[in-house]
């Protein structure tokens, strides 16, 4: 049982002593209706020096909301009374700006895809690791970042295009993360957008799928390992099967982070039903309004 | 009774037999009357001319004495009635009954009026015109008269009585009356015979018919409709025995194919309801599962990152993650096969997963003294699978295999081995668009498990939606209604109503028109649009020649499986193994081979052991 009072020792040092520290890295919003998910959250992010406050209802959590600002939310989909799309209903009524990454344990395509277009900024299915977690609160952390730079620089009346390049107008994303561009003969590239690209650190490697791999709006279809040993996860936005693999990303896989949307795309695809997912994708055209 | 369709046909038959029978007997019974009567006037015409030349001597002679004995004596023959000679005034000179002679004829009389019925009288009277038929009063039978003129003649103004002038043509008349008695009895007799004889054919018949009627008529209409009652109530399983090779027979025949199909259709009516309840018990287990699951999971994956200065305890924090994560998966199955989802697929070897599977229930083999046979071709190509999925399949497989032999020890033999499957009967049309590019896959619709090919189908003017078979050479098509065989269709889209006929290429069978449906990435699928031809071309797929598939026997030396349930262990929840199993494990892994495009296959005989069949292609198509 050594191991267990070292740990303990281990995060109450990090508790009382790098408080101030912790308040630096982030503050986060856990709204789960199950106990151990909100220790586990608490337990695996409070160790990372985040500062973690639970709720166990959505209402909960909009009272907290009222009271104090977070950098972030994690947020189940299935609650009683307001469910996780009512609760991001409301955020987004409330014009709260923190960014929320939803979970559930009914982890289907249509949750996913759902939470994403009503404006969370990632979905993780349960069960989880504790480094899945992790990889996504930090990318939910730095995503708030660049966004109050953007917001900066807005007020400074600086360039955007600095801190990142928003993806083109005919594009389509899911989420912030990946997107998809119609071609002319059917065929659909997907790709990754330079503000995900921001979240994580430098790429080091990609795990492509395979020629023929059918791909599902939601699930993931490529890892990204980054510098810094993070592996990171990113969701197709549309169905399909993959027809061709950008041969020179994965020769060079810098050209990722210099052109995302153009010399940088990850796979070629005939959609499965790209008229009905579209729906359920948001226009880069909107982004610039 | 009299509704009965038997009864009717009877009545039919029976009305038409009358009425051809009697018009038969009518005219046959009309036909030899008058036979029989001609033969009588003719008989009584040479009685006549008899006469006359016999008694033609006398005459000229004047020997009154002599005629009159002549003519008495032929009088008293029976059938005679009465022989007369009148002269020209009408008064008779000579006659059998001795008490008319000097009596005086009206020329009205029987006797008179074929040459006195016009005012004057005819010299010359042709021969069928000098006999009568009368009754002198109405019970009487009836008589035939024949009057022969006595002309004129040489001899007699030459005569030496010389009692004629030779200006005269007519010098008196021979009436001879004979009676019909025997002749119209004869007739009696024929009429009676005939009406007998029709009578009798007419209940003969109806006999026959009535039997036969009940026999090939009666016998299988209550057959089926004892066989649509039962349908009725809903027994699918009834089936007509013994039906003939009529149109009945076949009748019946399609009947039973009918059923057997409702059958399916409700087996699988069933199933896919099994399967939906399944699908949202699964989402309720994987909503419930997963909660203490990511707490298992995020507990453990956070002290594996933290103690790694303790490799003991990695060693331990490694496999409850691993296992957790594996809870994970067979969760997500759990869901994906619910929702049939699309399976993980990389490069695999068949044989690696096979080894790992057989290291996962090696222990319970050997509790059970199993003893497991590899017998592994190790030169097999790689295939592209779930690895995870795939491993499923056979570790399910091989415990199956070991409840199966049960306690008492047996052999299981698993072997692996390439080998090739030609395209015709095999290959699924998986992506079909009509040439605007409309999607002609129907997912709603399908046929033996797949996604069939939706079509429409224009003939005689009517516009009906068809489903084609989307496996290459099966043509278990699908029509709303029957179409004649014969039949050509004009193939449309659904959508837009292009036609996909190609009027310029014939069929090689049967020389109709043939159709070509776009199959993107491969060649146009052609068929014959007539019906009936069994016709199909698919050039890309035929080119690409014969198939690789890895086949995968897992045989055990088991208890086997009953043949009834051999048609039902893919089910879900149909268990064999009672409170032991939850029913679905093979209906799991059914569903992932499926996702693989694989076939699985059972055989088994009671008492000698089971051997699974899997086939699961090399090249993903």
């Amino acid at each position: 049982m050594k191991w267990d009072t070292e740990l303990l020792l281990l995060s109450g040092y990090h508790l009382s002593k790098n408080r101030e520290q912790m308040s630096h890295k982030g503050n986060i919003l856990v709204i789960d209706d199950e106990q151990v998910i909100l220790d586990a959250v608490k337990k695996i992010c409070g160790s990372e020096n985040f500062d973690v406050d639970e709720s166990l209802n959505a209402k909960d959590a909009l009272n907290k909301l009222d009271k104090k600002k977070f950098d972030l939310m994690f947020c189940d989909i299935m609650m009683p009374e307001i469910d996780g799309f009512k609760f991001l209903d409301e955020i987004n009524h409330r014009k709260i700006e923190t960014p929320v990454i939803m979970t559930t344990g009914y982890s289907t395509v249509e949750n996913a895809v759902n939470s994403l277009y009503k404006g969370a900024i990632d979905f993780i299915p349960k069960p989880f690791t504790a480094d899945e977690l992790l990889n996504s609160v930090y990318r939910g952390i730095k995503y708030f970042e660049i966004q109050k730079e953007l917001k900066e620089s807005a007020q400074l009346n600086r360039d955007a295009t600095l801190i990142y390049v928003a993806c083109p107008a005919k594009y389509y994303r899911l989420g912030y993360a990946s997107w998809v561009s119609v071609e002319n003969k059917g065929t659909a590239l997907i790709g990754i957008t330079d503000l995900f690209l921001k979240t994580i650190e430098s790429v080091a490697d990609i795990q492509f799928l395979n020629i023929e791999d059918e791909i599902i709006q939601g699930i993931s279809c490529i890892q990204i390992t980054c510098t810094d040993g993070l592996t990171h996860s990113v969701l197709a936005p549309v169905s399909g099967r993959i027809i061709e693999i950008n041969e020179e990303l994965s020769k060079n896989k810098t050209i990722i982070e210099k052109d995302p949307y153009f010399q940088g795309w990850l796979y070629r695809i005939i959609p499965n039903d790209l008229d009905y997912e579209l729906k359920h994708l948001i226009p880069c055209s909107s982004d610039r309004i | 009774m009299f509704n009965k369709i038997g009864f009717k046909l009877i009545v039919a038959v029976g009305l038409t037999a009358i009425i051809t029978i009697g018009v038969f007997a009518y005219f046959n019974i009309q036909r030899q009357s008058n036979a029989l009567l001609a033969e009588v006037e003719r008989h009584a015409n040479q009685l006549s001319e008899t006469v006359k030349s016999s008694t033609r001597y006398d005459m000229l002679l004047n020997q009154r004495d002599r005629i009159d004995k002549t003519i008495i004596s032929i009088g008293s023959q029976t059938e005679i009635r009465n022989v007369r000679i009148l002269n020209k005034l009408g008064e008779i000179i000579y006659s059998s009954h001795k008490e008319d002679v000097g009596k005086m004829v009206d020329k009205r009389a029987e006797s008179c009026y074929a040459c006195h019925e016009a005012n004057r009288p005819l010299e010359r009277l042709p021969i069928n015109k000098r006999t009568r038929i009368y009754r002198i009063d109405p019970d009487s039978s009836r008589i035939l008269g024949i009057i022969s003129p006595i002309y004129n003649a040489r001899s007699c103004w030459e005569a030496e009585c010389h009692a004629h002038s030779k200006d005269k043509t007519i010098l008196g008349v021979l009436d001879v009356t004979t009676t019909l008695a025997d002749v119209d009895h004869e007739i009696k007799r024929g009429e009676i015979e005939i009406v007998i004889f029709a009578l009798a054919a007419i209940i003969a018949l109806s006999f026959i018919i009535g039997f036969l009627v009940r026999r090939w008529i009666d016998k299988p209409v209550n057959e089926l409709l004892k066989a649509t009652d039962q349908v009725g109530v809903g027994n699918l399983n009834y089936t007509i025995k013994d039906k003939g090779n009529d149109e009945l027979g076949k009748l019946a025949g399609s009947f039973n194919v009918m059923t057997q199909k409702l059958s399916e259709a409700r087996m699988q009516l069933f199933q896919s309801d099994k399967l939906a309840s399944l699908g949202r018990l699964a989402a309720g287990v994987a909503h419930e599962i997963n909660n203490p699951l990511t707490g298992v999971l995020t507990y453990s994956s956070f002290l594996l990152k933290r103690t790694q200065d303790n490799p003991e305890l990695q060693e331990d924090l490694k496999v409850i993650v691993r296992e957790t994560k594996r809870s994970r998966e067979i969760v997500k199955s759990l869901l994906d096969f619910a929702r049939q989802s699309v399976p993980k697929k990389n490069n695999v070897d068949v044989n690696e997963i096979i080894e790992q599977a057989a290291t996962v229930v090696e222990n319970q083999l050997t509790i059970n003294h199993v003893k497991l046979e590899k017998k592994l071709d190790h030169n097999l190509p790689q295939i592209i699978a779930d690895a995870n999925q795939i491993q499923q399949v056979f570790i399910n497989l091989l415990v199956n295999a070991n409840d199966a032999i049960g306690k008492g020890g047996g052999i299981i033999t698993v072997s692996a081995s390439l080998l090739s499957l030609s395209p015709f009967g095999v290959a699924q049309i998986k992506r079909a668009a009509c040439p605007k590019r409309h999607d002609l896959v129907d997912n709603e619709f399908k046929i033996e498990g797949l996604p069939a090919i939706k079509l429409k189908a224009k003939f005689n003017g009517n516009e009906e939606i068809i489903h084609l078979d989307p496996v290459y050479g099966r043509r278990a098509h699908q029509y709303l209604e029957e179409v004649d065989v014969n039949k050509k269709l004009n193939i449309l889209c659904p959508e837009c109503n292009t036609s996909m006929n190609e009027e310029n290429s014939k069929c090689p069978k049967c020389g109709s028109p043939l159709f070509s449906i776009p199959v993107p990435r491969e060649s146009n699928f052609e068929a014959c649009t007539r019906v009936g031809c069994d016709y199909q071309h698919w050039e890309s797929v035929d080119e690409a020649g014969k198939k690789d598939y890895v086949e995968i026997k897992i045989s055990d030396t088991g208890c086997g499986i009953p043949q009834d349930d051999v048609a039902r262990i893919f089910e879900p929840f149909y268990s064999t193994k009672g409170q032991k199993g939850t029913g679905l494990g093979l209906a799991v892994i059914w569903g992932i081979i499926d996702n693989h495009n694989g076939i699985i296959k059972v055989e088994s005989e009671m008492g000698h052991g089971t051997t699974f069949v899997i086939r699961l292609p090399l090249k993903q198509k």
